[in-house]
């Protein structure tokens, strides 16, 4: 557990990097701090291993001040990644993994050992790698060296300065994806600082959103996407950013409310006219509690309107429906198996509150990406 | 006639060989103990500017001054104080090697990249720790270069000592001048030519050798 109380950061000059951070950070979390250059955020990253000593306020890590500890036994402690890689050119990759261990004081045997392990873990042969230097590997390689090296002693914290920021597109989804696996099965405390905002909101557990040395907001991706507390963070985020991850746009947000329902005892006659009048070729069946029990649609109903007495008998109880704390990302998927096009959205009681059809799909993302509010 | 410049080298060289090998161990041993001397102070003084930004102005500008004082004057100014003879002679030429070993020590250290060096504490090293396994490792070919320019320029610089009375290859230089011998001075002017390039030789193939794997990639 990292706890930030009242930090700041003033150079001599009078410069303030970065002010008044008050904050907490539980073991295991995966924390991003973004914002633009000069923000403050590498150097509020910085001061947890003290490489840029605070000036105002207490860090304490489980509890401990570690203004009180000594920085050299802190810092081996606290693995350490940063996109420039800094492998050591004169050593093996080998060695630059087992730095830390060294420096611990484990014996060469055990050293080697655990570097091959942590070669393995990053998805680098040992028996092809462990002997190789620095300058015979691709920019990837290096930083999956970078990781490894940074794990070597199982640290509790991992802080990384824009890790993968050098790397191109397709390696840097790669390490992105592999990192998050190996946070999945290592449950480290990771402070990742990054500017790029798709991948913030990939990797944060929670995103700080930093802007002239403050945290504007501290939150979920999903909170930073729906409620930007500041204007800024909404720009910076993108205002059209959470309609390319609809995974965190809920199906109430987007679904037509007031749908054109009907009970199963309808005579065709009338389901046709009602039809007619909502300009809908579905109806949604329901009983006289409001239960979904199926769809009829107005093909059917047309080809059949002299053979039934009630719509009950065309009826399609079997069609896809979305309980309303789906996403819009559900609606997209589930969209596409439906006969009619229309997919019913109930609640707990499996009672029709909405529905959502192509067209208001559509309309939904559309609408956002012309400039409008969805409502 | 004396006959050609080539007869006279051959008579000169006959007449005095044995000359020659003692002064060129003489020679051989001003430029190695000034070298020594300047390295022993000058390595030091190279990573102790690259830690005390105050001092780096001030030990570079002062070992640029010495540079720039002609040899010939700075070894009359030592006089005074070490008198004449091979003393005078050493002191002077370890002054003319400084600026290049302390120069290129600064430099080699201060261009070895700044992200190994942030990774290196990043990761829990002392400064001890980053200037013996990181730093120094790193700048060596740098600093192999300084001493290899210092050596070249030492040798030289060496022949002039003979006017102090030092000895060495120098004597012959002066004393062909003198009595008007090019044979003679070409008897110490090759021999010091050819003892620069050696020792410029072994210093490249010391600094091949003691270069890191890693960095000949």
């Amino acid at each position: 557990m990292i706890l930030f109380e009242q930090v700041s950061k003033t150079y001599p000059n009078g410069f303030q990097a970065v002010k008044d951070l008050n904050f907490r950070i539980d073991a295991g979390e995966f924390i991003v701090f973004i914002g633009p250059s000069g923000c403050g955020k590498s150097t509020t990253m910085k001061m947890i291993n003290r490489l840029v000593p605070h000036t105002g306020g207490t860090i304490s890590i489980n509890g401990k001040n570690i203004t009180k500890e000594n920085p050299v036994d802190l810092r081996r402690n606290i693995g350490y990644v940063i996109q420039q890689v800094g492998l050591f050119p004169h050593y093996t990759i080998e060695d630059n993994i087992a730095v830390v261990l060294s420096l611990l004081g484990w014996k060469e045997a055990k050293r080697k050992q655990r570097a091959a392990e942590l070669l393995q873990m990053v998805g680098l042969e040992p028996d092809r790698f462990a002997k190789r230097y620095p300058r015979e590997l691709s920019g990837g390689q290096q930083q999956r060296v970078g990781v490894a090296r940074a794990l070597a002693a199982d640290p509790e914290i991992v802080l990384m300065d824009e890790p993968f920021g050098a790397l191109d597109p397709i390696t840097r989804e790669q390490l992105q994806n592999e990192l998050i696996q190996l946070q999945r099965t290592m449950k480290k405390t990771i402070i990742f600082v990054t500017h790029d905002m798709d991948e913030a909101l990939k990797m944060g557990d929670r995103i700080a959103v930093m802007k002239d040395g403050a945290i504007l907001q501290f939150d979920t991706p999903e909170k930073l996407m729906k409620e930007p507390v500041h204007g800024f963070v909404e720009t910076f985020i993108g205002k059209n950013r959470i309609y390319q991850n609809p995974e965190y746009i809920s199906v109430t947000d987007i679904m037509r409310d007031n749908p054109a329902t009907a009970t199963e005892i309808l005579s065709p006659a009338k389901a046709m006219s009602m039809m007619r009048q909502r300009r809908t070729d579905t109806l949604i069946l329901v009983d006289d509690r409001g239960t979904f029990c199926g769809i009829v649609s107005a093909y059917d109903l047309q080809s059949k309107l002299e053979q039934i007495r009630t719509i009950q008998e065309i009826s399609q109880p079997n069609e896809p429906i979305l309980h309303q704390s789906a996403t819009a990302k559900d609606a997209l998927i589930a969209i596409t198996t439906t006969k009619f096009g229309i997919l019913p959205v109930v609640d707990d009681k499996k009672r029709v509150v909405g529905v959502i059809t192509r067209s208001s799909l559509l309309t939904a993302f559309a609408e956002h990406w012309a400039g409008k509010e969805v409502t | 006639m004396r006959g050609s410049l080539w007869e006279q080298l051959v008579k000169q060289l006959g007449m005095r060989w044995e000359d020659l090998i003692v002064a060129s161990a003489k020679h051989l041993g001003l430029v190695s103990f000034s070298m020594l001397i300047a390295i022993l102070i000058g390595l030091p003084l190279g990573i102790l500017i690259t830690r005390k930004k105050i001092l780096t102005n001030w030990v570079l500008g002062g070992a640029g001054i010495l540079q720039t004082i002609p040899s010939l004057a700075l070894l009359g100014f030592m006089i005074p104080m070490f008198g004449i003879g091979m003393n005078t002679a050493i002191a002077a030429l370890f002054l003319y090697s400084l600026l290049p070993i302390i120069r290129n020590t600064y430099t080699g250290i201060q261009d070895v990249d700044k992200s190994t060096i942030e990774a290196a504490k990043g990761m829990g090293m002392t400064g001890t720790q980053i200037l013996f396994r990181i730093q120094l490792p790193l700048a060596l070919s740098v600093i192999m270069a300084g001493i290899r320019t210092a050596t070249v320029i030492n040798v030289g610089t060496a022949t002039i000592a003979a006017f102090i009375g030092a000895g060495g290859l120098g004597d012959f230089i002066f004393l062909g001048i003198t009595r008007n011998i090019d044979a003679l001075i070409l008897l110490g002017a090759l021999p010091a030519a050819l003892l620069a390039l050696l020792l410029d030789y072994l210093l490249g193939f010391l600094e091949r050798v003691t270069t890191p794997r890693g960095l000949k990639i």
